[in-house]
């Protein structure tokens, strides 16, 4: 088996995306539909919350989606800091974007759910609190690689600024915890727990999620073959002014 | 070391330094205050730990611009570099030069303008007490701010956009001890809380600034 390392050339990265992408993007269609379909249509209302419920199955998985995504990013800029591999950190930059969105419709859906749940649209509960500035430092994250003209530094001092807001995103995590009781429920959803709803609701949310997941990646792989592009651009338009 | 703090004190506290522009932006706000929410005491008292955290939080970053940018216009930043001292020790030094010249002086006016916003007297001794303890971190989280956006020619905003969630913590646990303090509850905990934060940026954010700053002056 080779290397995972073998994907820092960009050439070997787009190929194998140029592969993958078709097949992602459908798989993720496949899920959303079946999963949101399903989701929406086809399983009873909740006896207390009636069909709002429905909604978290678009809000749990974009949820999801933001923290992961903010983790992929802190992972392809450690990777770009250490191996200094450029796919890695265009995978970071095109990641933000994504994220970003992702954050915003957590946050629009839960104030869609929480109006008639909890009577209000917005509470200063430290999830959504935490989650609002997650969304603010996508935009700093973002606005800092529009800011620097040349890619190279744009992409180091982005990388120390996704380490050092990771830190203080968790910090303040749980600076929010002891600053504010909350409204929101704590997770449903975990790995090491017995599962605590019910199968009918159970799989269309694990089938949306897993389209969630796979939408971020088929999302990630064309918006990284892109970026990678349009350096290539760049460079060859550069190269036309010399020669 | 000891030369470069006392050429950035004096570089401050000199004509032009802007030494003291910051505490006149803290009063201006804490004075614009009472006109936004009316001037009721009992009003005033209850947001006052909060205003004044604020007001400092801001102060302090108006002038964080000041602590890389005239350096690295007239070239004494690439100096710097060059020089003995490593770039962590450099960073250190100018957080410390910008909390001395900013920070302290709003931990002393505080106060002051507790008294403008009718603060009960329970609370000057927390207020002070985290003012004092919570403005070194501001200070030391706002120079990777600057450093991160010294090479950029409109930096200003995008730099707020950048420091001002990462003050998030600071400001949680700062007001709440304040706020705990006036209303003569117990603070130990989140004052343990803000000791934490304000001494684990001391001991690692010097070392994200430095990185920051060999990048911008490669």
């Amino acid at each position: 088996m080779a290397s995972i390392w073998e994907y820092a050339n960009p050439k070997k990265f787009l190929q194998t995306s140029g592969v993958l992408l078709p097949w992602v993007s459908v798989l993720a269609a496949l899920c959303l539909v079946t999963g949101l379909v399903w989701g929406f249509f086809f399983t009873p209302d909740d006896f207390r919350q009636g069909s709002t419920v429905k909604i978290l199955y678009v809000h749990v998985p974009s949820a999801l989606m933001a923290i992961n995504a903010w983790l992929m990013m802190l992972v392809a800029s450690l990777i770009w800091i250490v191996r200094r591999h450029h796919v890695s950190a265009l995978a970071a930059k095109a990641a933000a974007p994504i994220g970003t969105v992702m954050t915003l419709i957590a946050l629009v859906t839960g104030a869609v759910w929480g109006q008639p749940m909890w009577g209000t649209w917005w509470a200063w509960d430290p999830r959504l609190t935490s989650f609002l500035i997650l969304f603010l430092f996508y935009l700093g994250y973002m606005a800092l690689w529009e800011a620097i003209e040349n890619p190279d530094t744009a992409a180091d001092l982005t990388s120390v600024l996704c380490l050092v807001g990771s830190v203080f995103a968790l910090l303040s995590r749980y600076a929010v915890l002891f600053w504010n009781q909350g409204l929101h429920q704590p997770a449903t959803f975990s790995m090491d727990a017995e599962q605590n709803i019910a199968p009918v609701f159970w799989y269309p949310a694990v089938m949306s999620m897993a389209g969630f997941v796979l939408l971020f990646v088929a999302l990630l792989l064309l918006r990284t073959g892109t970026e990678i592009r349009a350096r290539r651009v760049k460079a060859l338009l550069a190269r036309e002014r010399l020669g | 070391m000891i030369a470069l703090l006392t050429r950035d004190l004096r570089l401050a506290i000199r004509a032009g330094g802007g030494f003291g522009l910051g505490l006149a932006f803290f009063l201006i706000v804490v004075v614009l205050v009472p006109f936004g929410v009316g001037p009721q005491s009992e009003l005033l008292a209850r947001i006052a730990p909060g205003i004044l955290w604020i007001g400092a939080l801001l102060s302090c970053l108006l002038s964080l611009d000041r602590i890389f940018a005239l350096d690295w216009e007239d070239g004494s930043l690439d100096l710097l570099a060059t020089s003995p001292l490593p770039m962590e020790a450099i960073a250190t030094v100018k957080a410390l030069a910008h909390w001395l010249t900013t920070g302290l002086p709003l931990v002393l006016a505080a106060p002051v303008l507790g008294v403008l916003l009718s603060l009960p007297v329970s609370g000057y001794g927390p207020l002070l007490m985290s003012l004092a303890i919570g403005t070194p971190a501001l200070s030391v989280i706002g120079t990777f701010g600057a450093a991160l956006t010294v090479g950029l020619k409109r930096g200003g905003l995008l730099m707020s956009l950048l420091v001002l969630p990462l003050y998030v913590p600071t400001l949680i646990f700062g007001a709440e001890i304040a706020r705990r303090g006036a209303e003569g509850l117990e603070i130990a905990t989140p004052l343990l809380m803000l000791a934490g934060i304000t001494c684990g940026t001391i001991a690692l954010l010097p070392f994200a600034s430095a990185a920051v700053l060999r990048v911008n002056l490669r």
